[in-house]
C-alpha cells in the first residue's frame, strides 16, 4: 500500500514561469532598483547578476486585516515575573509582550530582496538604452568556444560519420585484402586452362584439386565485407577558443562644474555600454580613466565619477594625455584602442582647433574608434563644429548629442553594424 | 540480539522501504488509520518549488508564487533558512516529499511524522473529512491549472492575472464556514463547467433584469435588503451575483474559492495537526528503538531534531516568535497520554472523563472531533499551563499600560485557556466581514459589513487595496461599514467604480 517514487529526475524549474511573471509584473520597481544598482556599480563589474531590493509594500498582497487599536488580549509563554493585575509599560518595539500581535497584522517594512540573473539584469539595463534586439543578444551572449572541424577520428556518433571517407577506407581495404587472392585465383584458372588443354588422365586428379582450390579462394574473396566497422571515419570537431585579443578603453570626461550628477549618470551608462560591447569582442580589456578641466589627470573609477572640480575647460589637455599614455603603455600593434569622450560641450574656444588637429594627425590613426557624446549641451559650441571636421575625415569617429538615455545607442550603431557584418 | 535496520547515515530506496514497512507495522499496532502513502524523493531545488506553490503539487501560474519562490530561494541561499524536512499533501494516496540531502534517520523521522502522523490526521479529523475530498483534489488542481491556462490563451495573461489578483485578496473570505460544500470531482467539473457558465450568466442577468414593481418600494428598506441574510462567503456571492463578470471569470472565482476551501481546515488545525504528527514520530521512533531496530546514533540524531522542533522560547527571548505550534501541540498530546496513564488528583478534578481512561481511544477521539480552538479549550490542563508558564496580557489602546489579566494560578487557569483558545479562532484573528446589501435600484453598489470585535478596527491601507480588488470583481462601487455590536455604523470606507 506504500509506494516510493524517485522524482529527482523530474524538472526542477517548476517555478520558472511564476518567477518570470513576478519579474514582468514588477518591471517598474525592478527597473528603479536596477538604475540604483548601476549608479553604484563599477563599469567593469556590470556583467554579472544583481541583488535587487524592492520595498515590500509595493508588492504586497492585500487582505482584510486588523489595524492597530482596540483591545487585544494575547497569551504568552515563559512568565517569570508577573502576577495577575500587574500593569506594565507598553513596549516601544514590536516583538515583546503585547507587541507581536501587532506585527503579525501590520505591514512589514522590510524590503523584499532577491537576485536577478545576469541575463535579466542586462535586459533591464538595455531596456533604458533602447538597444535593438539583435544587438542585445549579440552583446549579451557569453563568450563561447567555437567548434571547428579538425580531421577525422575513428570514434564518434553515427550523425558524424563521414561517408566518403569511410567508403574510401573500405575500398582500399577491399583492394588490399582481395588483390593477393585474386592474383592467386588468376594463376589457378590459368593452370586449370592448361590442364584442360592437355586433357590427359594424369591431370584429372590435378584438375579436381585445382577446382577445389578455386572454390576455396573465391569463397575467401566473397566473405571480404563491403564495409567494416573499422572503415568508419567520423568528422572530428574540436573546441577552438577565440583568438586572444586585448583592448584598452579610454574614458575621457569633462569634470568642470557644469557636469552635474545627471550628466555624469548618462556618461556612465555610455561608458558601460561601450565596455559591454568590448567585452564581447575582446578577451582582455583595460580601462583608463582620464578626467579633465583645464588640465587632465589619470584617475581611478571612483574618483572619475565622484569628484567634482570647477573652472574652465581645456579638452586638448585630455587628448594629449591620452596620446602620451598610448605611446608609453599601449603600442598599437598589440592593443585595440577605443576612446569615449563625454562632455557638456564647453571648451575654451582657441583650444578646439587644436583638438581637431591633435585628433586627425596624431590620435585617430592609432584608434579603432572614437566616440564623442555631448550631454545636454545648451547649444553646440566650437568643439562640436571642429569635431564635425574630424568626422568628415575619419570613418571611425562618431559624435552624438545626448538629451536622454535613449540617445546613447545611436553613437554605437556603426560600431555594432560593423560587428554584425563581420 | 536483533540486527539494526541500518547503520550509518546513508539512505537507499531499499532502506526507505524497510523503514516504511516497520514504522507502518508499529502504526498499525497503535491503530493509526491512514491513506496509502506515496513517498516521493526530491532534490532541494524541487523542495523549493514545492514550497513556493504552498504545497499544491499542481498549481496554476501566478506571480505571487514566483514571489514566494524568490523569497525562499534567497533565504535558503544565504543560509537563513533550512528547508522544511517534509511537505505532505492531503490527498489519497497521501503524497509526502523526502529531500535527498537528508540522512536515513531524518528520512525515517519524516516518514513517521508525515506518512503516519499527518496522514492519519487528514483521514480522521472531522474538518478534513467534511471540507476536503482527498480523493479528488489532485484531479481538481489539474483541472484548475488547465482551465486557467486555457483562459490565458484565450483572453491573455494580463486579464487572467487581474482576476486572480483580486480573488487572492479575498481568498480568506472564500470559504463556507458552516455549510458543507459539495464534493469535488474533476471529471464532473469539466462536464458541468460549460452548462454552468451559460446557466449562471442567465441567472445573473435575471437578477438585474427584474424591474421592480411599484408596490415593492413601499416596504421599509430593511426588508428590501439583498441578500436577505448577510453572507460570509464573499467569493461565492461574487461568483453568483456579480453583474459584469464573464463566464470564464466566474469560473476562476470558483476555482480560487474551491482551493481556499481546501486549505481552510489546515489553517484551523495547525496546533493539532503538527502536535499529532510530532507526538507520533516521537512515539513510533522510540518504539523502533525499544525493539532494537535502530541504534543509539540514530536515536540521538532524531532526538536532537525533535527537541529543536518543539523548542519554545519564552516571551522575553530574542528568539521568541509567537507560540510554536509544534511545541504546544506536542505538549498537549503528550499531556493527554499522561493524564490517561498516570493521572493526578488535579487531573481527576479537571478531566474526570479522561483521567485514567484508555489513552489510545481518548487521543483518537480528540484527533477526530476538534479543531485548534476547541481542542485547546477542551484539553489544555493546568499542569501544562504551569509548565509553559502561560499568562494573558491585555492591550487596550484606551489605557496607558498593558495589564496582566491572568497567570498560571487557580484563578487564572480558565481565563488563560479561554484566551489561548480564542487566539486560534480564525473568526477572532481575521476581521468578520459579510455581504450586507446590494443597491439594486440605484447605483448597484455593494455594501459589506465589518462586525467589530473588541473595538479592533480594519487596517485602513490594506482595506482600501482590497476594496479596489472588490470593485474590479463587482464592477460597481463597494463600501465596507464598520458596525458596533449594538448595530451602530461607526465608520464607512468606500471605493468608487471608475
Amino acid at each position: 500500500m506504500n509506494r516510493v517514487i524517485d522524482r529527482r529526475l523530474n524538472g526542477k524549474n517548476k517555478s520558472a514561469v511564476n518567477r518570470r511573471r513576478f519579474i514582468r509584473r514588477f518591471r517598474q520597481q525592478i527597473r528603479e532598483a536596477v538604475a540604483d544598482a548601476i549608479s553604484e556599480r563599477s563599469i567593469t563589474d556590470i556583467d554579472s547578476g544583481e541583488k535587487i531590493n524592492i520595498p515590500a509594500r509595493d508588492i504586497g498582497e492585500p487582505t482584510f486585516r486588523h489595524g492597530p487599536g482596540g483591545e487585544r488580549e494575547a497569551v504568552y509563554p515563559g512568565n517569570t515575573e508577573y502576577v495577575t493585575g500587574d500593569k506594565i509599560k507598553r513596549p516601544q518595539e514590536d516583538g515583546g509582550a503585547g507587541g507581536s500581535q501587532a506585527s503579525n497584522s501590520g505591514e512589514g517594512i522590510d524590503d523584499f530582496a532577491f537576485k536577478l540573473s545576469r541575463e535579466e539584469f542586462l535586459e533591464f539595463f538595455f531596456d533604458d538604452l533602447a538597444l535593438p534586439d539583435l544587438v542585445k543578444t549579440q552583446i549579451a551572449t557569453q563568450i563561447e568556444f567555437k567548434r571547428v572541424r579538425s580531421g577525422y577520428s575513428r570514434t564518434g556518433i553515427p550523425a558524424n560519420i563521414n561517408v566518403i571517407r569511410s567508403l574510401k577506407g573500405a575500398l582500399s581495404r577491399r583492394i588490399a585484402l582481395r588483390s593477393p587472392l585474386e592474383q592467386r585465383l588468376l594463376e589457378l584458372r590459368q593452370e586449370l586452362d592448361q590442364q584442360q588443354a592437355a586433357g590427359d588422365a594424369g591431370a584429372q586428379a590435378r584438375r579436381a584439386e585445382l577446382e577445389e582450390e578455386i572454390r576455396r579462394v573465391s569463397a575467401r574473396i566473397n566473405v571480404i565485407p563491403f564495409i567494416d566497422t573499422f572503415d568508419l571515419r567520423y568528422n572530428n570537431r574540436i573546441r577552438q577558443p577565440r583568438p586572444t585579443t586585448q583592448a584598452v578603453m579610454f574614458c575621457l570626461m569633462d569634470v568642470s562644474g557644469s557636469m552635474d550628477e545627471e550628466r555624469k549618470d548618462i556618461a556612465k551608462r555610455f561608458f558601460i555600454l561601450l565596455y559591454l560591447f568590448l567585452t564581447r569582442t575582446y578577451e582582455r580589456i583595460e580601462v583608463v580613466f582620464i578626467r579633465h578641466h583645464t588640465s587632465a589627470k589619470e584617475v581611478d573609477e571612483e574618483e572619475f565619477f565622484h569628484s567634482r572640480e570647477t573652472g574652465g575647460t581645456v579638452v586638448s589637455s585630455a587628448l594629449e594625455l591620452m596620446h602620451k599614455i598610448i605611446t608609453e603603455r599601449y603600442p598599437g600593434s598589440l592593443w585595440n584602442i577605443y576612446a569615449a569622450q563625454a562632455s557638456d560641450g564647453d571648451n575654451w574656444n582657441d583650444d578646439s582647433p587644436l583638438c581637431r588637429n591633435l585628433l586627425i594627425e596624431k590620435i585617430m590613426p592609432l584608434l579603432q574608434y572614437f566616440a564623442y557624446v555631448e550631454i545636454k549641451p545648451d547649444e553646440h559650441q566650437s568643439l562640436w563644429r571642429e569635431y564635425l571636421h574630424v568626422k568628415a575625415r575619419c570613418a571611425n569617429f562618431a559624435q552624438q548629442r545626448i538629451d536622454g538615455l535613449t540617445d546613447i545607442y545611436p553613437v554605437f550603431r556603426k560600431l555594432f553594424r560593423k560587428k554584425a557584418a563581420a | 540480539m536483533r540486527r539494526y535496520l541500518s547503520e550509518g547515515s546513508e539512505w537507499t530506496f531499499e532502506l526507505i522501504d524497510r523503514y516504511t514497512e516497520e514504522i507502518g507495522r508499529l502504526a498499525g499496532q497503535y491503530g493509526l488509520d491512514t491513506y496509502p502513502n506515496q513517498i516521493e524523493v526530491i532534490s532541494a531545488e524541487q523542495m523549493m518549488d514545492a514550497y513556493s506553490s504552498v504545497g499544491m503539487p499542481v498549481g496554476y501560474h501566478h506571480w505571487s508564487y514566483g514571489k514566494q519562490f524568490l523569497g525562499v530561494e534567497q533565504r535558503y541561499r544565504r543560509g537563513h533558512m533550512g528547508l522544511a524536512y517534509e511537505i505532505v499533501i492531503n490527498s489519497n494516496p497521501c503524497i509526502a516529499y523526502l529531500m535527498e540531502e537528508n540522512t536515513m534517520a531524518m528520512q525515517a523521522l519524516v516518514i513517521a511524522h508525515a506518512c503516519y502522523g499527518h496522514n492519519s490526521f487528514f483521514k480522521g479529523n472531522y474538518l478534513f473529512r467534511t471540507w476536503t475530498s482527498a480523493d479528488a483534489i489532485i484531479d481538481y488542481l489539474l483541472f484548475a491549472r488547465n482551465y486557467i491556462t486555457e483562459c490565458e490563451q484565450r483572453h491573455g495573461e494580463e486579464a487572467v492575472e487581474l482576476i486572480l489578483d483580486s480573488c487572492h485578496a479575498l481568498m480568506n473570505y472564500g470559504v463556507d464556514r458552516y455549510k458543507r460544500p459539495s464534493p469535488l470531482s474533476a471529471r464532473e467539473e469539466l462536464q458541468r463547467q460549460r452548462e454552468r457558465a451559460d446557466y449562471l450568466q442567465s441567472q445573473v442577468n435575471d437578477l438585474w433584469r427584474t424591474i421592480p414593481k411599484r408596490g415593492d418600494r413601499e416596504g421599509n428598506p430593511a426588508q428590501r435588503l439583498y441578500p436577505a441574510e448577510p453572507q460570509e462567503n464573499l467569493l461565492y456571492f461574487i461568483e453568483k451575483n456579480a453583474p459584469l463578470l464573464q463566464p470564464w471569470q466566474r469560473e476562476i472565482v470558483r476555482i480560487v474559492r474551491k482551493i481556499a476551501q481546501y486549505f481552510y481546515p489546515q489553517r484551523q488545525t495547525q496546533v493539532m495537526n503538527e502536535g499529532w504528527a510530532t507526538f507520533w514520530h516521537y512515539t513510533l521512533l522510540n518504539r523502533l528503538y525499544d525493539e532494537g531496530l535502530v541504534n543509539e546514533g540514530f536515536m540521538l540524531e532524531i532526538l536532537q531534531n525533535h527537541t529543536s522542533v518543539i523548542h519554545q522560547p519564552p516571551y522575553n527571548s530574542d528568539h521568541f516568535g509567537g507560540i510554536n505550534p509544534y511545541a504546544l501541540g506536542f505538549a498537549m498530546m503528550s499531556d493527554i497520554r499522561r493524564m490517561c496513564e498516570s493521572p493526578t488528583d488535579e487531573d481527576h478534578d479537571w478531566f474526570p472523563d479522561i483521567a485514567g481512561s484508555d489513552w489510545l481511544k481518548t487521543m483518537d477521539f480528540a484527533m477526530r472531533n476538534f479543531k485548534d480552538e476547541s481542542f485547546i479549550a477542551q484539553y489544555l490542563s493546568p499542569r501544562l499551563m504551569r509548565e509553559m508558564k502561560l499568562f494573558a496580557v491585555l492591550d487596550d489602546d484606551r489605557r496607558r499600560r498593558l495589564e496582566i489579566t491572568a497567570i498560571h494560578n487557580d484563578e487564572g487557569y480558565r481565563h488563560v485557556r479561554q484566551m489561548l483558545a480564542a487566539q486560534y479562532n480564525i473568526g477572532d484573528r481575521e476581521p468578520n466581514i459579510q455581504v450586507y446589501n446590494v443597491n439594486r435600484e440605484g447605483d448597484r453598489s455593494l455594501t459589506l459589513r465589518h462586525l467589530q470585535h473588541r473595538r479592533r478596527p480594519l487596517d485602513a491601507n490594506t482595506t482600501e487595496e482590497v476594496l479596489k480588488h472588490l470593485v474590479r470583481l463587482w464592477g460597481f462601487s463597494v463600501r465596507v461599514e464598520t458596525v458596533e455590536p449594538d448595530g451602530r455604523v461607526i465608520k464607512t470606507q468606500e471605493c468608487r467604480a471608475v
